[in-house]
């Protein structure tokens, strides 16, 4: 491998991306800068969230911040958008600055916010939606139905006011969330991570959409860490890498790899797979898992795999394709999933997740934070979180605290998590101690089977690099590893295998030493060789 | 060292800090109504005769027990509101039983204890079968339920009544001689007892902390919550436990009212019967912090002030109702100031770990954790 690795699926050439290429309008932007943040810092506790960030924004063009997970595009956006103040520098809208210190002061100033997780409520209509919070402005009758069939005609959002939400597809209610920051008047519009929720076509139909906003003189200011949507449709580009902005570049004259280079910068280690330690003993067979979704629609159908003692399986799938239901199946953590889960010969598919747990599967779940942690607890209390029914954390139905702190301390020093004790509750750690501590205490009982979901999402370089030691020691030391991830250089680097989830099934082996991360990419939307443009719709019913 | 004296410093002054503010909001409404607050209070803080101080321990008893039903819920996250219906039904259950006298002697009392657990248990887990199954909000549940309970054993107790004579009270047979339980003289110049059953919650208290706190099933409850998603992954069963952390609850707010039934005249359960206990025991367990030892100050501080405001009308011509008002606005100052006191902790714990790990890294040499991967 080169000294430098591109992350996700963006070391794609130009061309077969899985959006068509935008023309790159920039002769639209006029040169007058909407929003000017000069030397924004914030800082958290023990944490530089930002610090110099420095970014001119034009009107009327798409301007993308890219960065890594915990890059600080959040904080930032939260800052420009009010939520949150800075501890330093100055923000100017349209050449005034202001300081903004609650979302209304930033809705004032026309600047309008898109969260990834979308605000809307379900059983009430687009226009119910719309107008919430906002029945000042044109009521809530006939002159509100108009405004926003004139605002959804204006810029082909193509919204109908009187649906309810709840029947509406992803792509809709991202239109929607559009419609209703457009509804308050904004003329600068922040979009987090839209793309993370969207299938290609709406990606596609979502791009449409913010060239006729830019086409109309609005500004949009995308956040994301998708190279190569980021590069077909943004005009300019801002790179922020550990809180601060590194550069701003021109998308025509660079490439996904020169600007994954600067989001990493040149510290990124790679995750190299060693000898192979892949056993023919099978230590968890899936057969037939299905999964249906409360609207009865299959979310995991007929997945069958294999792991063997000493391998890494690892499962590659845009987001929200039935990864996250998988390792739940076979956590046993939910109900009426059918067909056989075996492990080391037993089939466990009808035990609950303690059992299971205790049958000797370690799991790092993707979130740490809702799954894998009390955050208000002390660390050893976390210790013994999911092993409350094993020694040494309990005997006879008692927990045993010396034992558990100093099987904490242990933990702490051989994972190198960094805290001042075993006292100190996990919500004061940092993202890549805290993954430390879980894999720590996951790796010990002696498990059989790791499964790690996104394990080193949200955390630092320094730790990532642990992280993956840890799990390839698991390897080498005869366990069974699923692992599920979305950074496609992570799964190859580590997988003996991969194995591409779609749609909740799998519909592809991949040897990790012969796949590109093109090849994964158009197998993970279901482009396999067809064109780009034309995303096969799988017709399963 | 240090650290461990800030975080007992804070303990301490949360409650401190709302019962000040409780006192000054009172004087507050006793200025406004132009009542003599310096003669309030003097009354108030006085040191209880005897007889006061019998009462209070009686009372304490009571509320205790009240207290610790509410916070068994409150460690899971569960807002047991039902504690009055529960130990409404679960008193009538005892008393319906131990009148009848079917076992001799104690045997009769462990019955009715019993008996009292087992419908305060099934009665609260009502509520939690609907929350685990229906996810029926234990709030909503177990207030409706306290309603359902009143009409309940009002209707239930005119089939058993039996009624006194010359009175329109009615009340259960009362508990045979043999199976009441005696009260322990402090002072051999008063007639007032302290409840035997004193005794009892004592042993109710341990048993609660020792469970909540040291055992697998007490862990699992604190851990489901504090983080319901995590308890799952934990391989923690959410359903059962709120099942079972209801039941528990309701098992305990069964016992409130049995001091009072095998302890006082006329030990049986009737309509004058004290109502309102259970209401009283979500302030205490706020008061206390879900421990049993803050759980029992609390219960003794709202028994003392409930004992020294009685005379409040003679003595002053002040309704002792206003201590009411000073026992509610505690509630509510209670959830503000541990609110508060708990933010700034947790700020003051982030802010230490923060430094102590820059101290650290300052002293290694390189203060940039860097990997083997990117030195190879």
């Amino acid at each position: 491998m080169d000294d430098l690795v591109v992350h996700g699926p963006l070391a794609r050439p130009e061309g077969s991306s899985l959006v068509t290429s935008l023309s790159r309008d920039a002769s639209a932007a006029t040169g007058e800068v909407a929003v000017r943040l000069r030397g924004i810092g914030k800082r958290f506790p023990g944490v530089i969230a930002n610090d110099d960030i420095n970014i001119d924004v034009a009107r009327g063009s798409i301007h993308a911040v890219v960065g890594e997970n915990g890059a600080g595009k959040s904080t930032l956006m939260k800052i420009l958008y009010g939520v949150q103040p800075p501890d330093s520098g100055t923000i100017e809208v349209n050449g005034t600055e202001l300081a903004l210190s609650t979302p209304a002061d930033a809705i004032k100033a026309g600047i309008g916010m898109v969260f990834q997780h979308f605000m809307l409520a379900d059983n009430l209509t687009v226009l119910e939606n719309v107008v919430l919070g906002a029945e000042s402005l044109h009521g809530i009758g006939g002159a509100a139905r108009a405004k926003v069939a004139e605002i959804s005609a204006a810029y082909g959002l193509g919204i109908d006011p009187d649906r309810r939400v709840e029947d509406l597809g992803v792509g809709a209610r991202q239109r929607v969330e559009i419609l209703k920051v457009l509804y308050r008047g904004a003329r600068i519009i922040i979009l987090d991570e839209p793309t993370a929720v969207l299938v290609p076509q709406e990606v596609d139909e979502l791009f449409g959409n913010l060239r006729e906003l830019k086409r109309e003189g609005l500004s949009v200011i995308f956040i994301s860490h998708k190279l190569d949507e980021v590069l077909s449709v943004a005009d300019e580009i801002t790179v922020i890498r550990r809180g601060t902005t590194v550069a701003t570049v021109d998308p025509r004259s660079v490439t996904s790899r020169q600007l994954a280079e600067l989001m990493v910068g040149s510290e990124l280690p790679t995750p190299q797979t060693e000898a192979s330690t892949v056993t023919d003993e099978v230590m968890l067979s899936v057969r037939g898992l299905g999964l249906r979704g409360p609207d009865g629609r299959a979310v995991l159908d007929d997945i069958s795999f294999d792991i063997h003692r000493g391998e890494i399986l690892g499962i590659a799938g845009v987001e929200g394709n039935g990864q996250s239901e998988l390792v739940e199946a076979v956590m046993g953590m939910r109900g009426g999933a059918e067909g056989a889960v075996v492990l080391s010969g037993r089939d466990i598919a009808g035990l609950s997740t303690r059992a299971r747990r205790e049958a000797g599967i370690g799991y790092v779940p993707e979130d740490r934070h809702r799954h894998g942690l009390l955050l208000d607890a002390p660390l050893w209390e976390n210790r013994v979180l999911g092993h409350q029914t094993r020694e040494p954390s309990a005997r006879r139905g008692v927990i045993r605290r010396r034992a558990a702190r100093a099987d904490t301390q242990r933990i702490i020093d051989a994972y190198d998590v960094r805290t001042p004790g075993t006292e100190v509750p996990a919500r004061a750690l940092s993202g890549g101690n805290q993954q430390k501590l879980i894999v720590g205490r996951e790796m010990s009982a002696d498990p059989v089977l790791l499964i790690a979901s996104h394990p080193t999402r949200g955390v630092d370089v320094g730790a990532q690099g642990a992280i993956w030691d840890h799990i390839k020691r698991a390897r080498r030391e005869g366990l069974a590893v699923l692992l599920i991830s979305a950074d496609l250089d992570e799964l190859i680097g580590l997988s003996d295998r991969i194995e591409v989830v779609l749609r909740g099934r799998l519909v592809g082996t991949f040897d990790p030493s012969a796949v590109t991360p093109e090849e994964l990419g158009s197998a993970m939307t279901g482009a396999g060789d067809a064109a780009p443009t034309t995303t096969t719709e799988e017709t399963r019913g | 060292m240090n650290v461990r004296l800030t975080k007992v410093a804070l303990a301490i002054g949360a409650p401190l800090l709302a019962l000040a503010l409780a006192f000054a909001i009172t004087s507050l409404v006793l200025l406004a109504a132009g009542d003599p607050v310096g003669e309030v209070w003097a009354q108030i803080i006085s040191w209880p005769e005897a007889r006061n101080q019998v009462n209070i321990l009686n009372n304490a008893t009571v509320l205790f027990l009240s207290g610790l039903a509410v916070s068994i819920g409150f460690r899971m996250n569960l807002f047991n509101i039902g504690v009055d219906g529960q130990y409404r039904v679960a008193v009538f259950a005892a008393a319906a039983v131990a009148g009848e006298g079917w076992l001799p002697g104690y045997l009769n009392t462990a019955l009715a204890i019993v008996c009292a657990m087992l419908a305060g248990a099934a009665w609260a887990g009502i509520a939690g079968v609907l929350k685990a199954t229906r996810g029926v909000s234990e709030v909503i549940a177990t207030i409706m339920l306290n309603f359902i309970a009143t009409a309940l054993v009002a209707y239930l107790l005119a089939k058993v009544a039996v009624r006194e004579e010359g009175s329109n009270v009615i009340g259960t047979a009362p508990v045979p001689e043999g199976s009441r339980i005696p009260g322990i003289q402090m002072w051999s110049d008063i007639p007032t007892e302290i409840y035997g059953f004193i005794v009892f919650a004592v042993l109710v208290g341990v048993a609660y902390w020792f469970t909540l706190n040291k055992t697998r099933f007490g862990f699992e409850l604190r851990a489901t919550g504090r983080s319901a998603s995590a308890a799952v992954a934990s391989g923690i069963s959410v359903r059962r436990m709120t099942i079972t952390t209801m039941m528990l609850s309701g098992a305990v707010a069964g016992l409130v009212g049995l001091p009072i039934l095998f302890g006082t005249s006329p030990y049986n359960y009737g309509s004058t019967f004290q109502s309102g206990l259970g209401f009283a025991g979500i302030a205490i367990a706020l008061l206390g912090r879900n421990h049993p030892v803050g759980i029992a100050l609390g219960a003794l501080l709202f028994a003392f002030l409930d004992e020294q405001s009685n005379p409040l009308q003679i003595l002053v011509g002040v309704s002792p109702d206003i201590v009411a008002i000073t026992q509610g606005v505690i509630v509510l100052t209670v959830v503000v100031s541990y609110e508060l006191v708990r933010r700034y902790g947790a700020r003051l714990e982030q802010r230490r770990v923060a430094a102590q790990l820059a101290r650290e890294s300052a002293a290694a040499k390189d203060p940039r954790p860097t990997t083997k991967e990117a030195a190879r």
